[in-house]
Parts: structure tokens; C-alpha cells; sequence
């Protein structure tokens, strides 16, 4: 568990120091102990991608984004794009924990008017910077946030989490292209590679591999592939690709679909089905020993 | 406050107004940007381009990334102008529209050149003639499609300094200049052009000048027609549409797109609730189009101003 005073004490406005890394753990069990419970409670959703990037959202939140919970609109703040927009519950339970709102509000997820809808809306909910959730629009996106930022002599960096199932859609390819066309190198791209979509195995349905051929071919910078559940794995990964290059950057990261819950782990039927009260006590014993 | 069609020797087409004003709106608007995929030839947003090369992304033939760009860069304060022809940016990328720009309420300004058949010889692949119903159906999306050249650079105008989405059909084909350049202009608000009692014809587009012409083919039958330019399909201008229904007791609607949809779908649905009259619609009847003169084409389909006249007579007959 995570006290909410122990994240407060961040000044998310400034670059700083790494919070501990045995915060970090602590406050990404947190993410994922709120996934499974606001999916236990809306009785849809994604388990398997949110649980997926508990970690990589919780450093980029914790330890590397500049923003400002207090005020969400702040233009400096660095942006993240879930393009992936079904992980949603993992961005809310982040942004609570952030204080974006009121950590009541996760168990609204997916009601009628609730500012946590079943996929991310910008209009309702305070920290998401866009509505995404149909596949591939979110990073073109992204995209066109670093460009503004270049055209105002900005230093925000973009961030965008995309998924490996989404690299099947030509839009992620169109903008691969548009991105190291105009040299974004203040967009940094989260691939979350769980190997898994929903009709099965990424090799099986369309196989998108190999991914850093094909976006070293597209004029990107690679990093990794990195473990998407280390931190010092994934430290290393947004470090690098974070120093200076001309190149848009994208971190492949390794990462296991329903990670921290053993019955949701690399299976292919939990990407969209919510945990009943009897999964969902087990999956809390489970995130209890971690 | 307009000229009669056949006193009007100017010809402009709408995405040539569109240029221009494009460049003079970049001169005092420092926030607008404008993107394009691979067409700012044709939709002359080349003109802007060279302009102000900084603040134009030209995006490859790749309409669904160049929405998605435009709305990042209206998330971050701009006005995003994005440019195609209209079966791309209303067609190819009609989801992250939906999804992306309209869903998120941001300021992307859709402007779509080559709407209708009038596109000519390129044929039907070219020829966007369901944009009105498939952008229309988008929940808070406003519509637009300008008469002529002046009434382009009034739409422009606007739609800048409008918060939120638009969408905008222009036209490949010079059409006569039918409205003056001082003639007011407000989103959502349609416009008499000529007043008559017997019927009134509801146009927008280029079948504006098409419906000025049948007023003078109907006035030798002893017809008087109202002439109205429903320059903006969504929202429609619902009190006016009423209020010459109701003064005429017939109506036409005429327009360079599918009936099913259009904009004689939505008067039909406000005639419907609030005025039911005899009610005509000059249209495409579900086909596709194909190559041809426009003048050709629009014989073919039916949508040239004896068609709208022929109409007129059909309405006012229905109504003795």
C-alpha cells in the first residue's frame, strides 16, 4: 500500500530525484490493486493491459513527468498520451493517486456520468490530456502536441503508451513516418509488448514483430527491448531515451499481459473481462505478497 | 444585397477563395496552423504554405494521421485548419473526426475541397457526395457548405473565431458569384437572397446559383420563389426554414449530394415537426457518380436549374 502523504510530498512541477524505488513498487501494486477493485465493482473492463503498465505509468508519473495536479492545464506541463486507451484504469488510478481527484471517484468507473468512462475523455476527466481508446489515433496525437511544442519554443516532452495489438493499425505506421519526417525528438513512445491481443497471441492474429527493425527503418531512435516491470530496467530505458538525439524515441518494453494477479498472467481471456468478488479477493491476496 | 445570376460575369471557385483568405487569416491569427496530405495544389492551401512555411504541416497522403495531428496541435492552442479533398477527410478519416476531434471538442477546422460531382472527369472514386450526412451525423460537428467565392472567405471567417469543430465543403469548379462581399454572414443563420410567395427553395452550395436560376425560369410561369442559401446544414436554421414554408406553403431543397442525409433530409425532419408542406428534393438518388463535365454530370443526376424548377412546379401542384 501507498500513503497518499508520501506522494504528496513530490514537487511534480520540477525535475527531481527518483523516488525510491521501493515507493515506485509500492505505488504501482497501489495502481494495481485499484485496477482489479474499480473493475471488480464497473464488472467490465481491461485488467489485462492496465496490469501490464502499472510500472511504466507509475515511473513516468512519479519519477519523470512534469505536471501539475493542482492545476491540470499548467502549459508546461510534459503530456501523456494513452493511446492504448482501454488501460484506462491503470491513468486513473495514477492520476488519483497524484490528486488529480478525489480517489472516491475510481469506484464511479464506467457509470453513468462519471468522469471515468469506459475509455479516457478529456472533456470529463482532469489529467486526461485527450480522448483516446479507438486504436492508433492517440499517438498521431501525441504527434501533433510536440510539433506545437517545437513551433512554441516549449521544452515539455510528449509521452504516448501505445500497444503491441495497436501497432496493427496503419495509423501508428503513418505517423511513425510523419514523426521522424519532422524530427520530434520531444516524443517519447511507451510500447507496452504483453504479446498478447484479444483473438490471441500478437504472432498468431497479424504478427506486428519485429518491432525495433521496423521502427529503426521508420527513422526512430530504439531503446531496449527493456523490462517493462524493473524500474532500474525501465530508469535505463527513459533515460536514453531522453538524451539528446534528433530522432522521435520509442522503449520497446517487455511486459507480461494481467501482470501481479497469477490467474490473470499471459492469459488471453482476461484483456477484457473484470474479476467477480471471488477473483477479486484472490487477486488482492495476490498483490497482498508482493 | 446580391446580384442576379445572369448579370454576374465573376467566377471563383470556393477553395480559390479559400486560399486566399486562409492567407490573410494567418497574417492577424498567429495561432493558426494548417495542415495538408499531399494536395495543397488543389485545395489551395499552398498559398498558406508559402506563406508561412513554420506554421504549415503538410502530412503525406495519410488523412487519418493528419487528424489526429491537427487535434494534438488544437490541444495545444492552436487553430488547426486541415485540409483534403472531401471524400478523405470526410471518408478515409472519418473516425478520428468522430473520435479524436469531435469527441475531445477540439479546434480543428475540416475544410474539404472537391465535394460533389462537379469534381468532374476524376469520376465517382473522387467525387464526395455523402459528406453532409456522414459528418452531419457526428454529435456537436457544424456544417458548413458556402455558396460562392465571397460567402467562402465569410465562412472562414467565422469558423476561426468559433471555438470547436467545423466542418467546411468546397467546390473544384468556379461557380458564379451570387452574394456580395459585404454581405453579412452568421454561423447557423440562413440567408434570403430573393423573396417570393408561391414557393420557396432551400439551397446550399453550389445549387445556390442553380436555384436563382429556376426563380427566373419559375417568375415566367408567373411563379414567385423565394430563394434561401442554407449555407450551413448543421445546426440548421430551423426558424427560417419554418417561417418561408409557412409563407409559401411549398418547399424544394437542392443540393450536390445524396437525398438520403442531406440537407433536404433536414428540412424534411423540421418541415416534418413543424410545418408539414409539400416538399421537393433535387438530389443524387442513390448512385454513384462518373467522369464528365460538371455541366454534363449534372444533367445526368439531375440537379441543374430546370431540375429545381421542374420541382418547384411539382411542390406548388401537390399544394392546390
Amino acid at each position: 500500500m501507498v500513503e497518499l502523504e508520501e506522494l504528496r510530498e513530490i514537487d511534480f512541477t520540477r525535475p527531481r530525484e527518483r523516488p525510491p524505488i521501493e515507493l515506485l513498487k509500492r505505488a504501482a501494486n497501489q495502481v494495481r490493486r485499484d485496477v482489479v477493485t474499480m473493475l471488480a465493482e464497473a464488472g467490465s473492463g481491461h485488467p489485462g493491459g492496465s496490469l501490464s503498465i502499472a510500472e511504466i505509468i507509475t515511473a513516468l508519473y512519479l519519477a519523470y513527468m512534469r505536471h501539475n495536479p493542482a492545476d491540470p492545464e499548467w502549459p508546461e506541463r510534459d503530456r501523456f498520451v494513452l493511446s492504448k486507451g482501454h488501460a484506462c484504469p491503470a491513468l486513473y488510478s495514477i492520476l488519483s493517486l497524484c490528486g488529480y481527484f478525489e480517489r472516491d471517484a475510481l469506484s464511479t468507473l464506467r457509470r453513468l456520468g462519471s468522469i471515468l468512462q469506459g475509455h479516457p475523455d478529456s472533456k470529463r476527466c482532469p489529467g486526461v490530456e485527450i480522448s483516446s481508446g479507438s486504436l492508433g489515433q492517440g499517438l498521431s496525437t501525441a504527434l501533433g502536441m510536440a510539433l506545437a511544442a517545437k513551433m512554441d519554443g516549449r521544452t515539455y516532452r510528449v509521452f504516448a503508451m501505445i500497444g503491441d495489438g495497436e501497432s496493427e493499425e496503419g495509423q501508428i505506421w503513418e505517423c511513425a513516418m510523419a514523426a521522424a519526417h519532422y524530427k520530434a525528438n520531444n516524443l517519447i513512445v511507451a510500447l507496452d509488448n504483453n504479446e498478447l491481443q484479444i483473438d490471441g497471441p500478437i504472432r498468431e492474429v497479424v504478427n506486428p514483430h519485429p518491432f525495433p527493425e521496423k521502427w529503426q527503418a521508420f527513422g526512430w531512435r530504439v531503446v531496449g527491448p527493456a523490462d517493462g516491470h524493473d524500474f532500474r530496467s525501465i530508469f535505463a530505458a527513459l533515460d536514453e531515451a531522453l538524451s539528446p538525439d534528433s530522432r522521435p524515441s520509442i522503449c520497446i518494453f517487455r511486459t507480461l499481459k494481467g501482470k501481479g494477479v497469477h490467474f490473470m498472467e499471459n492469459q488471453v481471456e482476461w484483456h477484457g473481462k473484470a474479476p467477480d468478488k471471488q477473483q477479486l479477493a484472490q487477486a488482492l491476496s495476490d498483490l497482498d505478497q508482493q | 444585397m446580391t446580384k442576379d445570376v445572369s448579370e454576374t460575369t465573376e467566377k471563383i471557385a470556393t477553395r480559390d477563395a479559400y486560399g486566399e483568405v486562409l492567407v490573410e487569416l494567418g497574417e492577424t491569427h498567429p495561432e493558426i496552423v494548417v495542415l495538408d496530405a499531399d494536395l495543397s495544389k488543389s485545395t489551395r492551401t499552398e498559398k498558406f504554405a508559402k506563406r508561412f512555411p513554420d506554421r504549415f504541416f503538410q502530412m503525406g497522403v495519410a488523412e487519418a494521421n493528419m487528424m489526429g495531428v491537427a487535434a494534438g496541435l488544437a490541444r495545444c492552442g492552436k487553430t488547426a485548419f486541415a485540409s483534403s479533398f472531401s471524400i478523405f477527410a470526410s471518408g478515409r478519416a472519418w473516425e478520428q473526426v468522430r473520435n479524436t476531434i469531435c469527441y475531445s471538442a477540439l479546434n480543428v477546422k475540416i475544410v474539404a475541397t472537391h465535394g460533389g460531382v462537379s469534381v468532374g472527369a476524376d469520376g465517382s472514386s473522387h467525387q464526395c457526395i455523402e459528406d453532409f450526412a456522414t459528418m452531419g451525423a457526428i454529435p456537436t460537428l457544424r456544417v458548413i457548405c458556402p455558396c460562392d467565392g465571397p460567402e467562402t472567405g465569410r465562412a472562414i471567417r467565422a469558423i476561426a473565431e468559433a471555438k470547436g469543430p467545423f466542418y467546411v465543403r468546397l467546390g473544384r469548379a468556379k461557380v458564379p458569384t451570387v452574394t456580395d462581399a459585404d454581405a453579412p454572414f452568421e454561423l447557423g443563420k440562413g440567408i434570403v437572397l430573393r423573396e417570393g410567395g408561391d414557393v420557396v427553395l432551400f439551397a446550399c452550395g453550389i445549387a445556390v446559383a442553380g436555384a436563382l436560376a429556376a426563380r427566373e425560369a419559375l417568375a415566367a410561369d408567373g411563379l414567385g420563389a423565394a430563394v434561401i442559401d442554407l449555407h450551413t446544414l448543421k445546426p440548421l436554421d430551423e426558424d427560417l426554414v419554418e417561417d418561408w414554408a409557412s409563407r409559401t406553403g411549398a418547399a424544394v431543397t437542392a443540393e450536390e449530394h445524396v437525398l438520403r442525409g442531406g440537407l433536404g433530409s433536414a428540412v424534411a425532419m423540421t418541415l416534418g415537426r413543424r410545418c408539414p408542406v409539400p416538399l421537393e428534393c433535387v438530389g443524387i438518388d442513390d448512385q454513384f457518380g462518373q467522369s464528365g463535365e460538371p455541366e454534363q454530370l449534372f444533367q445526368y443526376y439531375g440537379l441543374t436549374a430546370d431540375h429545381i424548377a421542374e420541382a418547384a412546379r411539382r411542390a406548388v401542384a401537390r399544394r392546390q
